[in-house]
Order: C-alpha cells, then structure tokens, then sequence
C-alpha cells in the first residue's frame, strides 16, 4: 500500500466540496484509480453523486443501533458506486446534540482497523465547513491525509475560511506529514476572482491548482444526484474536472507547509486589489445613520 | 516526643521557614515561585495565615485534591438517602468513587433509601456522539420501575455531559412532569469546572436552591409544623455517624432537628429547612452557600460550630443555645454538665498516653482547624496543617481561632511537600487521607485518615471524642512503630526513644 494517497478537501459551508471533490474523484477514477470516499460530515451528502442516492447506513447509525462500533462489519457500511468508487459515509448526530467530532474520530478509526483502505489507490474525505474541534481535525493528523486541496473562490468569507484551514494544516504539518496541495478555486464569478485567488495562493506559499469556471451543467447534474462526469461526460466542464483530477493526480508528495496570514494582511491584500476600500479608522463601528449625520 | 516541642517558637518558626525554602529549591523556578504563594508559618495576631488559596493546582506535582463532580456527588448530594443519584456520563467515576465517604444512615437499602448503591448512565461511544439524552430518560424511567419508593433523583453531570453540550434541564423538566411533579435535580457539577471539589460543593448548593428551594409548594409548607426549638444541622455528612452523636445532645439541650444536611438526609428534611429557626452549620466550606441563602430568603440565621473535642463542644453548644430562650440555655448546660464524668474520664486514661505528641494534619473541608481543639483537650498540638481546597474565609477562621503561632501552613500540598515536611519535622502522627496513609506508615509515622475516620468514628460529640481518644492512642503508641528497623540498622532516633 505504499502508494496508496490519501487527500482531503476542505472549504467554507457550502463552496461546493462535496461535489468538487466528487466530480474530481470520479476523473480519477476514470483514470482508473480505485477510490475509497469517507464522508465526514454529519448530514452524510458527501457520496450522494456517486451513489446516486444519499447512504442511508451512515457507520455512526448502525453503530448506535448494533451496539457499538465494534459491531459492524466493513460490508455494512461500505457501498459501490459510479465507476466502483467505495462510499463510506460517518454519519453523525441530529444538529444541535452530541458531538459530531468525536463521530469522525470512531469512524475513521473503523475503516482502518478493519481493512478499508486495503486495495485502493486513493482514500478522500470530504470534511464540513471549518476545523471546529479536533475530530474534525482528524482526517488532517498524523498518518492521514497528506495533501489537503481547499476549495475557495473570491468571496472574502470564503478566503478568510481557506486561511484558517491553512492554521490548521500549519498545526499539524510538524508533527504528521500533512501538506497543502492547493487551492482549487470554485468560481463565483466575483470581481477579479482568479487574481485574488492567485494573490492568496501566493502568500499562503502555494498554487491555485485549478479555477474550475461556473456552469450550470453541474446543477443539472447534481439535481439528478450525478456528477458531471457522468451525466454529461462529453461537457466542457466534465473537462474542466478531467483536468483538475490531472492534476492533483501529478501533485503527489508536491505539498507545501502553508504560511497563513493575519487578518491585517488578509484586508490588506483585499485592498490592494481594490476589493476592499481603505476605511477610515473613524468609521469603524459607526452605523449608516450615524455616518450620515456626521457628513451632513 | 516530636522534636518540635524541645525547640522555641523562635527556633521553630526559622525551622519551618527554612523548610519551605528548601522544598522550592526542587522547583523550576516558575512553580516555586508560585508554590510559595501556598506555603507559610503562621505569626500569631495575623488575620489569615499568609496563604494564598482556591487556585487551579499546578500541572507535574501530586495533588490530594478532587473535582466538582467529587464535591457534588461524593460530598453535598450522595448522602441524601431517599433520592437516588446518577452519575451521568461513563462508568469510572461513579464506580471508583462508591461507597468511599462512610455516610452512615437508616433505611432499607434498594428499597427506601439508597445510599450504597450506585447509579450510573455508563455512557458508551455512542452516547457521546449522539448525546446522552435519550439514556438519560431511560435510565429515569428505569430507576422508576425498580426503585418506586425513591423520592426524588438527581443527575450528577461527569465530564462529558459539559462538553457535548447535553441538555439535562430539559430532561429533568420533561420526566419531572411525567412523574407528577416528581423532584428531579440536574447538578452541573462537571469535573473540569473549578480548580477542586470546593466549585462542585457551590454548585451542588445552587442545585438545591434551584431545584428544591424555588419549587417548593404551599402544600409542602402546610405539611410542616414548626416549634420554636427548630434547628437544622448544615454540614454534618455523618461520616461514620457523626450527625447522630451530634443530634442527641442538641436535642438533649431542648432543641428539635428538623433536618441533617446531608449526612443521613432525606427530601423532606431540605423542603423542611426553610422552616428551621436557626440553622447551625459545621462544613463552613461545603455549605455556607445554602446557608447564606436561606438566611436572605428565609431570614434564617445561621452559626457555625465546632462538636470535636469537649472545649470545643461545651462552647459551641453555649454559642447555639444564646439564639433562643433560657429553657435552651439551661439545657446546653445540664448536658454539658451531664457528659462531663465521661469527658473526665476520657482525658484521665489518654491524656498520660498522649501529652506533648505533635500532630500535622492535611485535610479537606472545615477538619484543618476543627480538630485541633480536640488534639489540644487530650494534650497534643497541632504543629503544621493545611486545607485541599479551602478558601481565604477558611485560613482566616484558622488563624484567629485555631492554630499557635509558628504552626507550618500548606495550602494544596503537594506529595512532595508534604512526605518533605513530615520526614524532616518528624511528627508523633499525621491526619490526611487514603492516599496519603501508607506512604507515611511507611516512613514509620503513626496516621490516621480524618476524611473517613480510618473505617471508625463517630469523632462528633461527646461520645465521638471518646472514640477519637481512643484511636489516635491506637495509632501513635501501637507497638509496631518499636519495630520499623531491623536491628542491624537501629540507630538512636530522638522521636523513637521518646515514646519509650
């Protein structure tokens, strides 16, 4: 299994990980890479392209209704999906109840001691929104994920994301092997996104790896629980995906440590590009009303 | 005889501070200079004992204290007998901690009391991902089946419950008024709140007040008959009986107790308390919280009082009866006059067998000082001691009632401290707990347990003090300590020959 790689994706709520990254994965497997996808966010939609469904048997519900994790079998909770990708979804607690984290720690743990990663060319978890906890933090540890791709685009919120996630990469990089592979940014269309995009990627000391443009083919596909690979493989943007998958595929062992920035830089760098305004230091905290009055 | 009481307090202070400064030298400097904070001799006329307290414990040493969950559970709720207690969260805490504290009480075990049993949730993997609610319930309804004559249940938060956020007040609310209104008590005694078991002592005392105090119905209220002689023993755990000793001769003097907090207690007795005339409180540090509050709420004046050793005992019962009438004043004294022949007879055979030996204590709750009146009716002296978990109010009573000039202070001891302190003080007998017992008899120091009495006591009262006597000779004369070294390596030990 020594060539086995092991990545993760990452990005604010609802940049479009789950199908990036799924839409990318089923590339690779194009490619013919044999892929393991373990879902680690508690609304269990990572693997719902390529099963055509959303898993129903998350390895934290059977869990609780066997007994517990050491109840279940590998054959449970593991189902084959487009291009026999492997599908495992960790499930989670209701919102608001429990702890999600501690899910994601029993999960993995799971699919390692009982053989998942066996036999596969390419292990990806697809985690929520931020690095909240230390079970979220999991899959970037030691002995897991070496490259994590973040997913952004130029929306500020979405770049503020992408340099915390960087933090946590830095936190473990010294003690595991984690790396940044990239960014991949997912396009808003926004003002000057593949420049900031860039600019980021640069003071975070590592690439855009790709800028995969909007198109609404993705939603057509993803509205019949397909990724574009599949419902449309002859798309520009099943292209798009092809190339993405490239090259990831071409980046193995090319991550870098990131170097985050604060949150000075961060504004600094929106200003430098015009995006942001330089504001005066006075009106910082003044409401509209009170800003009108003062210019009146 | 200790080598303490050949030397002048002089001489003595000079030792003890050259003694602490030679334990910081072990230190990095960033703990020793903490750790000296919590280490003093005491100078006579000051107002506490130069000590600072209450502070979190530091990371690397060993420390005898406990955790809010220990306070909630082991000490302030757990000996209420009626009700039944979960501990709620995995299983250690709950199990390790059973049945350790020797609160005596009468009743029915698994049938109407329930003070040796143990519950708890024994939460799995599962229940910390999803959350312990659903068990809880469970464990509620289940407890209602089995045990139906328990009249109220508490839940006594481990851990986990803090950190996954669980929502035990909707549970307690939900199966309350399933259950008719039943009590049921949610305790956030979490063991990571607070720097020892003195946050989970507050806590549990706001439980009470919010969950039994602020329900309580005209109909509870209507049930109670008052007397003018109502008092309620606050801070008595019963270890090993010593309510009981105590309760008769309160009530010998005249007075009723309406309540024991918590030591043999039930429900009734808290919903009864806002009632009492006065409420007499011994644990300061464990229940002055309720005490306060019952004294905003209810105008309830509270004393504290000292039932270790006859001085202590003959004025507090003096203390107690100047809150009411001369029929009570009358009756502390009749009694105090009635166990005088067996108090007599108590120092007349120890006393010669005890006169001059030093004792060092380290203990939690209100027994850093209390005791000390009972070692000095018997002839000792206490010459070093210091609180687990106490506050400055606790060094402050220590100092201006309790303890002699020069005695060595140690707040939060730590292991190292404190086997420092007694091998170079060599003392006739140490006061501290289980964990503290063996390393010393081992040094070859006589000791006794003062959390539980050693599996003996009462120590509380009159009766109590003459089985105190008893076992403090038991463990400093007991011919043992003649035979610590092997005769090829006997040498001439000043505290050896002493007791010869």
């Amino acid at each position: 299994m020594a060539s086995l790689r092991q990545i993760a994706f990452y990005g604010k709520g609802g940049i479009g990980k789950s199908t990036t990254s799924q839409n990318t994965l089923a590339a690779l497997a194009e490619m013919g890479q044999k892929i393991l996808i373990v879902g680690c966010d508690p609304k269990a939609d990572s693997t719902r392209l390529i099963l055509h469904a959303k898993a129903q048997d998350t390895i934290l519900s059977l869990a609780a209704s066997a007994g517990s994790v050491e109840d279940l079998e590998i054959e449970d909770v593991l189902k084959v999906g487009y291009k026999d990708i492997r599908c495992v979804e960790s499930g989670g607690p209701e919102p608001g109840v429990g702890c999600a984290g501690r899910g994601v720690i029993t999960s993995i743990n799971f699919l390692e001691e009982n053989g998942a990663y066996e036999d596969i060319d390419y292990v990806s978890y697809d985690v929520l929104g931020d690095v909240v906890c230390g079970g979220f933090a999991m899959p970037i540890r030691e002995n897991k994920a070496q490259e994590i791709y973040i997913v952004m685009s130029g929306e500020m919120m979405a770049m503020y994301a992408a340099n915390n996630i960087s933090k946590g990469i830095l936190k473990y990089a010294n003690s595991g092997g984690v790396r940044l592979g990239g960014l991949v940014c997912n396009e808003r269309q926004t003002d000057k996104e593949l420049e900031l995009a860039e600019a980021l990627a640069k003071k975070l000391g590592t690439q855009l790896i790709y800028f995969v443009p909007r198109d609404n083919v993705v939603q057509h596909a993803e509205l019949r629980r397909m990724t574009v690979l599949e419902y449309a493989p002859e798309s520009k943007q099943a292209e798009h995906y092809r190339n993405l998958a490239t090259k990831i595929h071409n980046n193995g062992g090319k991550g870098i440590i990131p170097t985050p920035i604060s949150m000075d830089e961060l504004e600094d760098m929106l200003m430098e590009h015009g995006i942001m305004k330089p504001i005066d230091e006075n009106q910082v905290g003044k409401t509209a009303s009170e800003l009108a009055a003062v210019s009146a | 005889m200790s080598l303490a009481s050949t030397q002048s307090v002089a001489e003595i202070k000079a030792r003890n501070k050259e003694l602490i400064n030679e334990v910081l030298k072990v230190y990095p400097e960033k703990t020793a200079k903490r750790r000296a904070k919590h280490l003093s001799v005491h100078e006579a006329g000051k107002s506490d004992c130069g000590v600072k307290s209450n502070l979190k414990s530091i990371p690397g040493v060993m420390t005898i204290r406990g955790c809010a969950y220990a306070g909630s559970k082991g000490v302030v709720w757990g000996p209420i007998k009626d009700m039944i207690h979960i501990s709620h969260g995995p299983v250690g805490c709950g199990q390790y901690s059973w049945g350790s504290r020797r609160n005596y009480y009468v009743g029915t075990t698994g049938i109407d009391a329930f003070g040796t049993m143990q519950f708890t949730s024994d939460f799995q993997e599962k229940d910390i991902v999803f959350g312990g609610d659903k068990k809880l319930a469970q464990v509620i309804d289940e407890i209602q089946g089995l045990f139906p004559l328990n009249h109220g249940i508490t839940i006594q938060s481990e851990c986990p419950v803090g950190l996954i956020g669980d929502d035990i007040e909707a549970v307690s609310r939900a199966k309350s008024k399933e259950y008719d209104g039943k009590t049921i008590v949610p305790v956030r005694c979490e063991g990571f709140r607070g720097v020892s078991q003195s946050l989970g002592h507050h806590i549990a005392n706001d439980a009470v007040r919010d969950w039994i105090f602020d329900k309580l119905t005209p109909e509870t209220e209507r049930r109670f008959e008052s007397t003018p002689y109502d008092v309620a023993i606050i801070g008595d755990y019963n270890i090993g009986g010593d309510a009981w000793s105590s309760r008769i001769l309160l009530e010998e003097m005249g007075l009723r107790v309406i309540a024991q907090w918590s030591g043999d207690g039930s429900l009734a007795e808290l919903e009864a308390t806002p009632k009492a005339k006065l409420n007499i409180l011994h644990c300061y540090r464990s229940m002055n919280y309720i005490s306060r509050h019952m004294e905003e709420k209810f105008g309830i004046p509270w004393c504290e009082y000292n039932f270790f050793g006859p001085s202590k005992i003959a004025e507090s019962l003096r203390k107690i009866a100047s809150f009411f009438d001369d029929k009570i004043r009358e009756g502390a004294e009749r009694v105090i006059a009635k166990y005088q022949p067996l108090v007599d007879a108590v120092i007349a055979k120890y006393r010669p067998r005890l006169e001059g030996k030093s004792v060092m204590l380290f203990v939690g709750g209100l027994r850093p000082r209390h005791v000390i009146g009972a070692y000095e009716d018997l002839g000792m002296e206490v010459i070093g001691t210091g609180y687990e978990f106490g506050h400055n109010d606790d060094y402050q009573r220590t100092a201006q009632h309790y303890v002699k000039d020069g005695t060595l202070i140690y707040d939060d001891v730590t292991g190292y401290e404190f086997e420092r302190f007694v091998e170079k003080i060599q003392p006739d007998l140490v006061g501290s707990g289980i964990k503290e017992k063996y390393v010393f008899q081992k040094m070859g120091v006589p000791f006794r347990q003062m959390h539980s009495w050693d599996y003996s006591g009462p120590y509380h009262g009159y009766d109590g003090f003459a089985i105190f006597a008893r076992d403090m000779d038991m463990a400093i004369n007991s011919p043992i300590w003649k035979k610590t070294r092997p005769p090829w390596k006997e040498v001439p030990r000043p505290s050896l020959m002493a007791a010869e």
